[in-house]
């Protein structure tokens, strides 16, 4: 794994926002602007999806970017691509190193598959995305849910394939940025879940900024 | 299903018939079975925490989950163009406009598209994550057998796999049957493969009470 850093300094930010543990946060970034997500606290989960701004059925897929790229793991350089074929965001600094999206968003019913019947009523993100595309309206619904990025998580799948949420690779700091290749609508849920041991059951905030383009 | 001339791919998208906003959830069915292949013993989860399909038998022995759907960009770099025009019904498909045409045909469209399962093809993931497309894992009349738990829409079509590299623009047919069989009982081998699955079975059965 190679890491690579950003030049862009956060006081020049354009917009800067602390996301708590378990609530979702909605934004749009414009083509050329750049989006940073940094893991305050460490090996925290930040499930994300991305929305082509004008059509939200042109959306992030998971299948289509490790498809297109041949590789399971998202890092510097990853192109995110859309259910059209169309590039969302591109990668371009990490300091996490590897990012999942295989695994998906935890969910009231998934819980209770994975963990007991009993968790039905533990907060879970597509809870969180739920209320942000309610909120958000403009058509938006459960239908607009799909399979997501969780940055920050390690999940490797084995030669035998096996699949395993790994001890986070994360740390107190770290963050992963992009630079939007079309105008986007983003969404978050920064992950509640108490039952897996990968966030060391703390979820705790992060810090979400984007810049305007560089100046040539 | 049946892959009778070995080298088949089966891209298949699978609903809740009755309300089709439940739908196969790729990262759930992985999570709740520990696996990123799928093969006898497993189920395909919706995102409703519900049984769509079990996977009761199985001669191929790996079928992907992950690898996803062809697009028209990706079939024409790789096979060229082919209209109707001048192939007739040989003309070039592709995996993501022929789930698009048989969605809208149930009223559905590119907001339901969903993760693909590959019947009979296999990736091999290396530890860096480069995904490989396996050759061969499919022989002449291997077969996939689903057990539908619940009323399911099942789409399929038998475009290559995204990651085949063959040379050729060579679609293997399919051939499916159906039939009647008694719902799984306490010691099915789906059912009691992971504890998960014997959950996943209580809230299924739960939703036809």
């Amino acid at each position: 794994m190679s890491l690579t850093a950003s030049r862009l300094i956060p006081s020049h930010a354009v917009y800067s926002a602390e996301v708590p543990a378990g609530e979702p946060w909605m934004h749009e970034i414009r083509k050329g602007q750049y989006f940073r997500i940094v893991d305050l606290h460490g090996n925290q989960a930040v499930d994300t999806l991305f929305y082509n701004a004008h059509e939200y059925s042109d959306r992030y897929s998971a299948q289509d970017t490790i498809r297109a790229q041949g590789n399971l793991y998202l890092t510097t350089g990853t192109r995110l691509m859309s259910s059209e074929g169309h590039v969302l965001l591109t990668i371009v600094a990490d300091t996490c190193g590897r990012h999942d999206t295989l695994g998906g968003a935890c969910a009231n019913e998934s819980n209770m598959v994975r963990y007991d019947i009993s968790k039905r009523s533990m907060h879970a993100c597509r809870a969180s995305f739920l209320k942000a595309v309610t909120e958000w309206g403009r058509g938006m619904n459960k239908r607009d849910i799909t399979h997501n990025i969780n940055f920050f998580m390690n999940v490797p799948v084995t030669p035998e394939g096996g699949l395993t949420f790994e001890d986070g690779i994360s740390e107190s700091g770290k963050y992963v940025e992009m630079r939007a290749e079309m105008d986007v609508l983003v969404m978050i849920s920064n992950c509640p879940q108490l039952n897996n041991p990968c966030n060391a059951y703390d979820p705790t905030p992060i810090q979400v900024l984007i810049w305007e383009p560089p100046e040539e | 299903m049946t892959d009778r001339e070995g080298g088949a791919n089966a891209g298949t998208i699978l609903y809740n018939f009755e309300c089709p906003a439940e739908r196969f959830n790729m990262p759930d069915t992985l999570k709740a079975q520990h696996t990123a292949r799928l093969t006898m013993g497993h189920v395909l989860y919706s995102d409703m925490g519900r049984v769509l399909c079990s996977i009761t038998d199985d001669s191929a022995g790996w079928h992907d989950p992950i690898g996803g759907s062809s697009n028209a960009e990706l079939v024409e770099a790789r096979w060229g163009v082919a209209r109707y025009q001048e192939y007739r019904n040989d003309y070039h498909k592709n995996s993501h406009d022929s789930f698009l045409f048989e969605l809208a045909k149930w009223g559905l469209g590119a907001r339901d598209l969903t993760a693909t399962v590959n019947f009979f093809s296999r990736i091999d993931v290396a530890a860096d994550g480069t995904m490989t497309f396996h050759r061969g894992n499919s022989a002449p009349g291997s077969f996939v057998e689903l057990r539908a738990e619940m009323n399911v829409l099942v789409i399929i079509n038998t475009c290559q796999h995204p990651l085949d590299d063959s040379q050729s623009y060579q679609p293997k047919p399919v051939h499916l049957t159906l039939k009647r069989t008694p719902p799984p009982g306490a010691d099915d081998p789906c059912r009691i493969s992971c504890p998960e699955n014997g959950r996943g079975f209580t809230l299924t059965e739960r939703y036809f009470l």
